[in-house]
């Protein structure tokens, strides 16, 4: 019992590699207790030896996400009280990447799927050109900006299934990112970027499942940039611009 | 025990991908048996109407009513694909998508009221 | 599943919307008194509306299953090697237009 009077939580953490277990912690309850808190209070005060990743504690930066409950979350905006069981939680790494240990998973296959999918701005111009004035109510820029917040956490490519049966799929954060370039009239990349998303794992591997849109902590709909991907490469391949 | 033991329940959008995988599965096989029927057309059909009785058996009619329903849901659902990926953006996609199957079961049904 | 399949499976959807649609509705014309031959002969025989809209509905749905067959292969069997999957598909979109060829020969032409 705390002094709120609230009976301890029973948290089951995964401990070690691919092949680790479960095992369960006590942690006094709190209010306005988040995930992020229990799994902070097990390190300090029961195993100095838990693995796990954080850093802003605010929601901006993306590294604490993890399986709680069965589902992907952003820990650090995850209240306690709005996901545990009874008092019960469970805290696992996120699924579809590599544990490295404990909470702490390898998220190199999601960054470099980052990379493949283009995901990187190439300037049309130098640093001795006039700044280019991008007025924010033209179609392109709201189409950007309607995916643009990505906090690259990987909580859509955790909840994806089409990751999780095709390896070689870039997954909705990655092909995301694309499609915000795609509508940045400033880059340089374009045909590149659209070959690189309209490969074997590109954009037509999405099965509109919207797993990514309903877990996505900062409510984007990656599900509708890939399809407006899926619109952009059928185009450039129809006019002979990219290949097969 | 795996880290995915507990995975989270799978949503109504993932359910409507299977479904319209396998209503098409189911269809693609149907194909060639629905063909090479249609195929003892040949000359004067009389091959195909002894086809017909022992199509009139109710256990096929329920088999037909099941294609119905393949057939209805692959095309429904289909349709709520090509409207996703090709028009703006709309919600409420699983609830468009258990209509799509709703309607389908509908269909179905008044096919089998129909030649029962 | 690349950008080319990609577009002739959405092309071959969107071409089979309507003819799916008259086809669920010739299906519930035909069977309101039970299907004879003579009914769809005297239909289909000689009419080149018909020719054409199950001729073109066959290659249509050749080309669609065919592909989706190759993505179900390529996702759902594990060690299956693309090759292999694009050449199962193949084979089974070839078989479908043969039949289905002959079937659209025997209700038309007889």
């Amino acid at each position: 019992m705390t002094p709120s009077g609230k009976p301890d939580l029973s948290v089951s953490i995964w401990r070690g590699g691919a092949d680790g277990a479960y095992r369960t912690y006590s942690v006094p309850s709190r209010d306005s207790q988040t995930v992020l808190d229990v799994v902070t209070y097990v390190q300090r005060h029961l195993d100095p030896t838990l693995s796990y990743r954080f850093a802003c504690r605010v929601g901006m930066c993306g590294s604490c996400a993890m399986t709680v409950n069965g589902r992907p979350r952003w820990t650090c905006r995850t209240h306690v009280s709005r996901v545990a069981k009874g008092d019960k939680l469970t805290v696992g790494p996120l699924e579809n990447l590599p544990v490295v240990k404990d909470l702490a998973t390898d998220m190199r296959p999601f960054f470099e799927k980052w990379q493949d999918a283009k995901g990187v701005f190439e300037p049309s111009k130098t640093r001795d050109d006039a700044i280019e004035p991008i007025r924010p109510d033209t179609r392109q820029r709201q189409l950007a900006d309607a995916g643009v917040e990505c906090i690259n956490c990987g909580v859509c490519y955790a909840a994806c299934d089409t990751v999780k049966w095709n390896t070689d799929y870039l997954g909705p954060a990655a092909l995301n990112r694309a499609w915000t370039l795609a509508n940045d009239v400033r880059d340089a990349g374009q045909t590149e970027r659209l070959q690189a998303v309209a490969s074997g794992g590109g954009c037509h591997a999405c099965h509109s499942h919207q797993s990514c849109q309903e877990h996505c902590p900062q409510t984007l709909n990656p599900t509708a940039s890939i399809a407006g991907l899926k619109r952009l490469t059928a185009l450039a391949y129809l006019r002979g611009e990219i290949e097969a | 025990m795996s880290v995915g033991a507990l995975s989270r329940r799978r949503n109504a959008l993932w359910y409507a991908a299977l479904v319209h995988r396998l209503s098409g599965l189911g269809l693609a096989v149907f194909l060639p048996l629905h063909f090479l029927t249609l195929a003892l057309a040949v000359e004067d059909g009389a091959r195909l109407d002894g086809f017909f009785r022992f199509a009139d058996m109710p256990a096929v009619k329920l088999g037909e009513t099941g294609l119905v329903f393949l057939l209805a849901v692959h095309f429904l659902g289909g349709l709520r694909i090509l409207f996703v990926e090709n028009f703006t953006w709309r919600g409420n996609q699983a609830k468009l998508a258990s209509a799509a199957g709703g309607l389908a079961m509908l269909l179905a049904f008044v096919f089998l009221i129909r030649v029962l | 599943m690349n950008v080319r399949l990609y577009v002739w499976q959405r092309g071959t959807a969107a071409l089979m919307a309507p003819l799916v649609l008259v086809h669920l509705a010739v299906i519930f014309y035909a069977t309101r008194q039970g299907l004879t031959a003579a009914d769809i002969l005297g239909r289909t025989r000689g009419s080149i509306t018909w020719g054409l809209f199950y001729g073109v509905f066959v290659l249509a749905a050749a080309i669609h299953a065919s592909i989706g067959l190759r993505n179900i292969l390529v996702e759902w069997v594990p060690g299956l090697r693309s090759r292999a999957a694009a050449l199962i598909s193949t084979a089974f979109g070839a078989v479908l237009v043969a039949l289905g060829a002959r079937a659209v020969a025997a209700v038309v032409l007889g």
